[in-house]
């Protein structure tokens, strides 16, 4: 499948090469490949463990064109990752990977593209848009929507500043709380839906974040007109193994870490949401 | 007031509303331009106005003694600003400011109200409209209240 | 006597006394032979020397929370059906090391586990454990990868089954579609012939391997009338005595209609979460990944051990679990074992064993569960 699976169970020592925090609970680490070098399909992810402490799934969050580095932005929120956090440049973290389903960019030539990110789930949209933007002329309109809590929990600052000047990329970023000095949208993302324009007869949405957050854009995207097979949602479950095997990230018929975590709305509608499925 | 009309008709709250209570509309609108940063009002002032913005951001704000100003919710396009000239005690509860230049069409609320007793009618498509607006508010404040981007949801 | 080597389909005769003689060619021929052998008062896998290892003249019984050794007359030496365990121990171990890491500089350096040394012959495999190690075969290589400690392992591995003529009264290996005849799937296959001081073995032949270890051994051919006519009718009076039945023919509907159904709180008041089903269960699968480190930091061990879906852990993702009610963890084990399975591997996950029957210290019965939902559909 890919050359970065050597064995699909023993993680591969990479040496951090850059290390950047982007926010008080969030990072992104820059990884040298082990030689074969690392190529990915957009939403993707890898294992990544923590010499002595353990294993997380982390999405792969850098430019699928770039092969020579894995970048992985981390929010840390369990024990592993807060360990991660204090990682710095040359410490090798492991890597096993990339597992699971991707945003399927490559079909979607010619359409226009609607990613909804809430939060952390910029993360996982971010190659897909790196694809897009790398070939842009074969795309249509595209926009970004991305929510997150306050200002300061804002992510890829700095790429946002430089795509807000793009003109061939509409992008809206809201927060859901703001002091003073904030000149951008306050509420939740949903309360950007009703101002957008979409073609629904052209337009395919990617949308990664809370399943609440999806729950409720799925059915503002639905009021656009926006149809199950047109939207693409990621998933998140107990991956462990990453291969299938070790059965907890089953939700109903799939497993996340393999079927998934992407998948085409018309395929899962029948469990989102479903309680404690 | 030609110009108001169409803008009042073209606008989505007011779609499919019947000719004649449009007309009613149009006969207190008039148009506001507000300058980056001027509040448009100020917790506490008489509310007696809504505005629907054509054109630029509006922030409803409110100040917390030890943390200043903090954004509660951004308005656009499209969007209404104000209702509680609708409801006693008629006082704004929040500020409001532009945080870009922001054109609006302001409809007088106190004549609104008076009209809207006279005539039930109107005053029956007010209140949906107006409803449906709170109910929408009111849902994305709840999901803003369950800070769905944090460690536990 | 010379003799035409056996082929692949065919059926002979081997007298009692002369059984050891499998044994004895598969010992030869490299196999470390498990079967059925007696510990702390029941019949559990192990290795396997001599016939005589065999729980001779014994029967169970078994019933919902309950298994018991009886005493028989007949000296029938599979007159047992099955015990808490299952091959699945053999072929996947409940717990393996996956890896060795030592420390090395700033990085580490990863050693991968080749150990999948072992050749099994099970000896005396019923015919819903070969069904449960297709669903096997079938979980540990899917359309991307595979397991290198289970295939490993499987690939070696002698089939000798042994058809069931005497069912438990959790058995329902009729309603799955399961036995009590072995079809398919095996390299030896015995029906065990007792009646009027006969004693013998009616053997079929499933595969190459099986008819070379056949033709090493004494046997006779097997007549229309006597050997395979009696044993006909044996597997046809089993088929009789499932202790328990499951009709299978609308699962998928049934229960997707009925994730609310009352039934699930119900059962959830006697489930103790235990999850001894998922460990008796010769098909589930699930694993914990595990890392071992040493307190110095410079060594690690990454372990996979047997998982139950029925803990709280199990479905935990930062913030919480996704089942964290006793209710919604049974509910995903029945109908993983009865609808999802299907879809994720062609083949229902439950091969009627009854084991989990058996083996609930609280006696839930699935049969029954799925019967109760199935009588009474939500009509809400």
């Amino acid at each position: 499948m890919n050359a970065l699976i050597r064995d699909q169970m023993s993680p591969a020592a990479c040496v951090i090469q850059r290390f950047k925090k982007e926010t008080q609970d969030t990072f992104t680490i820059e990884l040298s490949p082990p030689v074969e070098g690392s190529s990915f399909h957009p939403g993707q992810f890898n294992m990544l463990y923590m010499y002595g402490v353990g294993e997380v799934p982390i999405s792969i969050s850098g430019d699928p064109g770039d092969t020579d580095r894995i970048i992985h932005t981390i929010r840390a929120y369990g024990a592993v990752t807060s360990r991660m956090m204090t990682l710095k440049k040359q410490d090798m973290i492991g890597v096993r990977g990339p597992f699971g389903s991707h945003w399927p960019v490559e079909d979607l030539a010619g359409r226009d593209i609607l990613f909804v990110a809430g939060g952390i789930g910029i993360a996982p949209l971010r190659p897909a848009l790196f694809h897009i933007l790398n070939n842009r002329a074969r795309y249509g309109k595209v926009l970004l929507l991305y929510g997150e809590r306050t200002p300061g929990d804002l992510i890829y600052r700095n790429q946002i500043e430089r795509w807000r000047g793009r003109f061939d990329l509409e992008l809206e970023v809201t927060v859901d709380s703001a002091r003073e000095g904030w000149r951008g949208n306050v509420g939740v993302v949903t309360t950007l839906m009703p101002r957008i324009v979409l073609d629904p007869s052209n337009t395919f949405a990617m949308l990664c974040g809370p399943e609440i957050m999806m729950h409720y854009t799925l059915q503002e995207l639905m009021k656009k007109g926006l149809k199950d097979d047109q939207i693409y949602i990621s998933m998140e479950r107990n991956m462990r193994c990453g291969i299938g095997f070790c059965g907890h990230c089953q939700l109903g018929t799939a497993f996340v870490c393999k079927d998934g975590p992407v998948f085409l709305l018309s395929q899962v509608k029948h469990l989102f949401r479903k309680r404690e499925l | 007031m030609d110009n108001s009309k169409k803008t009042l008709e073209l606008h989505p709250f007011f779609e499919g509303m019947d000719p004649d209570l449009l007309e009613v509309m149009v006969c207190c609108a008039c148009h506001q331009e507000y300058q980056p940063g001027q509040f448009i009002y100020r917790e506490g002032d008489d509310a007696n106005q809504a505005l629907l913005i054509l054109e630029g951001k509006v922030s409803v704000e409110i100040f917390a003694t030890q943390r200043g100003s903090l954004g509660i919710q951004t308005l656009g396009p499209g969007d209404i600003l104000g209702w509680s000239w609708l409801f006693p005690p008629f006082k704004r509860r929040f500020d409001a400011r532009a945080i870009e230049l922001t054109r609006a069409v302001a409809l007088d609320g106190n004549f609104l109200r008076q009209k809207a007793d006279e005539n039930h009618r109107l005053g029956y498509e007010l209140l949906r409209r107006f409803s449906r607006l709170v109910v929408e508010r009111l849902q994305a404040t709840r999901l803003q209240l369950l800070d769905i981007y944090g460690k536990h949801v | 006597m010379t003799k035409n080597p056996l082929k692949v389909a065919d059926e002979v005769v081997i007298e009692r006394d002369d059984l050891q003689q499998i044994l004895q060619v598969l010992g030869d021929d490299g196999y470390q032979t498990i079967g059925p052998v007696i510990r702390e008062g029941s019949m559990e896998y192990g290795e396997l020397k001599t016939v005589a290892q065999l729980p001779i003249g014994w029967r169970d019984e078994q019933g919902p929370g309950t298994y018991r050794l009886k005493k028989s007359e007949a000296p029938s030496l599979f007159g047992y059906v099955v015990g808490a365990h299952s091959w699945k121990r053999y072929l996947y171990p409940s717990i393996a090391r996956l890896w060795r890491s030592e420390r090395d500089g700033s990085g580490f350096r990863v050693s991968e586990e080749k150990d999948q040394s072992h050749v099994y012959a099970f000896f005396g495999v019923r015919s819903c454990e070969i069904s449960a190690i297709d669903v096997l075969d079938r979980v540990f290589n899917n359309e991307q990868f595979s397991d290198s400690i289970y295939n490993g392992i499987r690939k070696k591995a002698f089939i000798l089954a042994v058809n069931c003529t005497s069912p438990a009264g959790t058995c329902f290996c009729a309603s799955m579609n399961t036995g009590p005849r072995a079809k398919t799937g095996f390299d030896i296959a015995l029906t065990e012939l007792l009646d009027n001081g006969r004693h013998c073995f009616l053997a079929e032949v499933g595969s190459e391997r099986g008819a070379s270890v056949l033709n090493k051994v004494t046997f006779r051919a097997a007549g229309e009338e006597d050997d395979k006519a009696l044993a006909r009718g044996l597997l046809e009076g089993a088929l009789r005595q499932m202790g328990r039945t499951l009709d299978t023919s609308n699962l998928k509907t049934i229960f997707s209609d009925n994730f609310d159904h009352p039934q699930w709180e119900k059962v959830s008041g006697r489930c103790l979460t235990c999850g001894n089903c998922t460990m008796v269960c010769p098909t589930c699968f699930c694993h914990s990944i595990e890392d071992k480190t040493a307190l110095d930091g410079q060594y690690a061990e990454r372990w996979r051990k047997w998982d139950s879906c029925f803990t709280k852990d199990f479905s935990y993702i930062h913030g919480g679990s996704i089942r964290s009610s006793e209710k919604s963890r049974y509910r995903q084990w029945l109908t993983h074992k009865l609808v999802t399975w299907m879809e994720q591997f062609g083949t229902l996950g439950c091969v009627g064993c009854g084991r989990c029957i058996t083996w609930c210290p609280v006696g839930i019965d699935i049969t029954e569960e799925a019967k109760a939902i199935m009588e009474k559909p939500n009509t809400l």
